[in-house]
This record gives structure tokens, sequence and C-alpha cells, in this order.
């Protein structure tokens, strides 16, 4: 069982980049592509077929990444979260990486099945989700600058000069 | 004032300011 820690970190990486890839598509490439999609009638395209896919496997990969970053923290999981010495740069990334996984599944996607029609809601009520739910995709962007430079300089210290 | 959020560049400057703010809390405050 060595090889464990191997392949949570495996896992962890690839979950990682699949959750912050398609935020940042959501957020770089899909929200400008929908505006002009809107104005040529063409954003249907976008909203039935692949908004709903993006978000299956963007918030399951988001699970996937923070299981396999605590299974990475094992017995040292309370001391990263309570920043004991030696693991608070870790303990920053872990708890920014928990507070995107909360918005991932409370504020993104409970207000993005609104959106896209997968629960019922009024035309209101679609408006503050749709909100609610860039302002949060929005927040998770800014959020991941901070969280990867923290995960990067806890498992790398040398690096970064500590 | 606008939300930096509601721009692109906005967010991803407010993130790396985020960043510092959080790095000089982190490592002068809390502790390496």
């Amino acid at each position: 069982m060595e090889f464990l820690p191997g392949l949570e970190r495996w896992f962890h990486l690839m979950a990682g980049v699949m959750w912050i890839g398609l935020l940042y598509y959501f957020n770089f490439v899909q929200v400008a592509a929908m505006k002009a999609a809107t104005a040529d009638s063409t954003a249907a395209g976008i909203s039935k077929h692949v908004a709903p896919r993006a978000l299956l496997f963007f918030r399951w990969a988001a699970v996937v990444t923070w299981l396999t970053g605590a299974g990475l923290l094992g017995a040292n999981f309370v001391s990263a979260f309570t920043f004991r010495p030696g693991f608070a740069l870790i303990g920053a990334g872990a708890w920014l990486g928990t507070i995107m996984l909360i918005n991932v599944w409370t504020l993104i996607w409970r207000n993005q099945k609104k959106i896209l029609g997968m629960v019922a809601a009024t035309d209101a009520e679609k408006v503050t989700a749709r909100r609610v739910a860039f302002l949060a995709s929005r927040t998770n962007t800014m959020l991941s600058i901070p969280m990867l430079f923290f995960m990067a300089a806890g498992a790398h210290s040398g690096q970064f000069g500590f | 004032m606008q939300n930096p959020l509601d721009s692109l560049w906005g967010t991803v400057i407010s993130g790396f300011v985020l960043t510092l703010v959080l790095f000089v809390v982190v490592t002068k405050f809390i502790g390496v």
C-alpha cells in the first residue's frame, strides 16, 4: 500500500485539472461565447448540449479533487485545516479548495439547474439564479489563483524559499 | 463602484491581489 499516496496524488492532479480547467472554460470562454451566441440566436446549442455536460464533469471532478486531497493529507488533515506549524501553506490551499467545492455544489450547481431548466423556476428566479451563479463562478476563478499558489507552495516549499 | 468580478481581468487581478494578501497573512501572522 506504499504506492497509495502516489496514486492519490495522480488522481488529485487529474481531477484538479478537469475541475479548474472547466472552471476556466466557463469563465474565459463560455460566458463571452453565450453573449455572442445569444445575439445571433444560437445560444441554445451551448445551453442544451455543452453546458450540462461540462457541469456534470465540473461538479464531480470537484468532489474527486477534494476527496483525493483529503486522502493525501491523511493524518495531517486536522493539522492543515488548523494551520499547525509546517502545515500553514497547504492548509491555506486546502481551505480555499474547500470553500470552492462548497461554492460549486451550493451556489453554482443549485442555480445552474434553474438556468438550464432542470428544475422549475420563474423568469424572475432565473434572472437571480443567473447572477448568483455567475458571481459564484467568478469568485471561484478568483480563489483558484491563491489556491493553486498555496497548493504549489505547500508541496514544493523549497522552490518558494520556505 | 463596479464589481471587479463582472470583468474577467478584474477577476484575475483580484485573484493576484488576494494571493498577496493571504501570503502576508499566512507568513507574517500565522507562520509557516
